[in-house]
């Protein structure tokens, strides 16, 4: 019980800051617009469903990027690492709560995100929205460790897309494949249980070694 | 002196098995392995002589899953039972697992170009999965260069080479989601899908690329055991 109020009590300062400072989720929101606004421009006219479904999924993971990006800058700036590091909690903790914090800036430039795709191009299917579901888990879990990570070499920013598109390849793979829907994908299931377990295994494995990118 | 000696640390454990018969043992097998090919094989029914690329191919690839599984294995030794040796064997099997990777996608992308007339398919499952490997493991450099050495850069290198043999199974599973069928499968859940002189054949260059796999890894290691030392010495002297 204790461990999840650490991660409620650290999420909530996140949350708390970007409240104050706006710094983060504007940004997103805005380029997550501007790209729909290029899409739009280097689409042939009348896009088909599966070219403009492949290209959300392009926004979603690039407008995620930036969030990312930004989800260690305020203990970079501050020099809170070493203090989060010393708190009495689990370390992994620290992960979760960033993990959760980025996830719901994530879902708010989403729910501005897929209302504009689907005014610009095509409707949004319920197996989108469960993949988008999915896919900002997977995302999120991988992308705040790898962001973790990143934020303690020379490269810095970067360094993340590098870390984290290689391993985001599958999550790609189970969202356009879930959400492209018929003729060329018939049933979305199989999709949305690869995105399932994609979450449950990396979402593990970022858990349980935390501890060592920000120990020593 | 006992001070400065004590400050410098040791080359490391000496394998069972020198270097000069590892080196023997590789050229030898090397050898044999393209005699085989080349001379014994049989032609492929629908490839004809270019099918023999098959060898090398697929015997690289396993070598660089192996040396990609070797890296895993010793970052989990780094990070489980913190063995001194273990952060530089990490890094050497993923250099050595990305050299045998881009021979990967330079056999591969021979072999499509011959056998179906484009340097690159997508439809192609192992191409497409070694792609995958080379920009994450390209990425492990920048991640190891971009970080002073360290504890710190030991641990985030073990971690990130850690999610590499992870990502083999999750992106072949993606990749084969989004494919159409073009790639030959070899091997099935049944067993290697062929027999006789060519099974030989493919199990000696498969060999081969394991000893030679294993001999550039100690080779390596020991140059860069060799300049780690000299390092130390340095530092002490000064």
């Amino acid at each position: 019980m204790s461990y999840l109020r650490d991660v409620g009590a650290l999420a909530r300062k996140d949350l708390l800051l970007e409240l104050r400072a706006r710094d983060t989720l504007p940004a997103m929101l805005l380029f997550v617009a501007a790209i729909f606004v290029v899409f739009h421009f280097t689409l042939p006219a009348k896009p088909s469903r599966l070219e403009t479904s492949g290209l959300l999924w392009v926004a979603i993971l690039f407008t995620a990027l930036l969030g990312l990006g930004r989800a260690f800058v305020p203990e970079r700036e501050q020099r809170t690492m070493d203090g989060l590091v010393l708190a009495p909690c689990d370390r992994s903790a620290i992960w979760l709560a960033k993990s959760l914090a980025t996830l719901a800036f994530l879902a708010a430039a989403e729910v501005v995100a897929l209302p504009l795709y689907a005014l610009f191009f095509h409707r949004v299917s319920g197996a989108t929205v469960l993949a988008v579901v999915l896919a900002d888990l997977g995302i999120c879990a991988v992308g705040t460790f790898l962001g973790a990570m990143a934020v303690v070499t020379r490269a810095r920013d970067l360094l993340l897309p590098l870390l984290f598109l290689p391993l985001a390849i599958p999550i790609v793979v189970g969202a356009v494949g879930a959400s492209v829907g018929p003729p060329v994908v018939a049933s979305p299931g199989k999709y949305l249980a690869f995105l399932g377990l994609y979450d449950l295994l990396f979402g593990v494995i970022c858990w349980a070694s935390f501890e060592y990118v920000v120990s020593e | 002196m006992s001070a400065a000696a004590a400050t410098i640390r040791p080359v490391g454990r000496t394998s069972r098995i020198p270097l000069p018969a590892l080196a023997a043992a590789s050229l030898v097998l090397v050898t044999g392995a393209l005699a085989l090919v080349f001379f014994v094989a049989p032609n492929d029914a629908n490839q004809g002589f270019s099918q023999r690329i098959f060898y090398f191919h697929v015997s690289i690839a396993i070598t660089a899953y192996a040396c990609f599984a070797g890296a895993a294995w010793k970052a989990f030794l780094h990070l489980w039972k913190r063995e001194p040796r273990a952060d530089l064997e990490s890094y050497v099997c993923v250099h050595q697992g990305l050299i045998f990777g881009t021979l990967v996608l330079l056999t591969g992308s021979i072999w499509a170009k011959i056998s179906w007339g484009h340097w690159w398919l997508w439809s192609e499952d192992q191409l497409v999965l070694f792609l995958v490997l080379f920009l994450f493991y390209c990425a492990y450099f920048m991640l190891r260069f971009s970080l002073e050495p360290g504890p710190q850069r030991a641990n985030l290198s073990a971690v990130y080479a850690l999610f590499g043999i992870v990502l083999v199974p999750v992106s072949f599973a993606a990749i084969r989601l989004a494919k159409n069928l073009i790639h030959p499968v070899v091997f099935t859940l049944h067993g290697p899908n062929f027999g006789g002189w060519i099974l030989v054949t493919y199990c000696v260059a498969q060999v081969a690329m394991l000893v030679l796999a294993y001999t550039l890894y100690r080779l390596e290691l020991g140059g860069k055991r060799l300049d780690q030392r000299v390092r130390d010495l340095k530092e002490v002297l000064v």
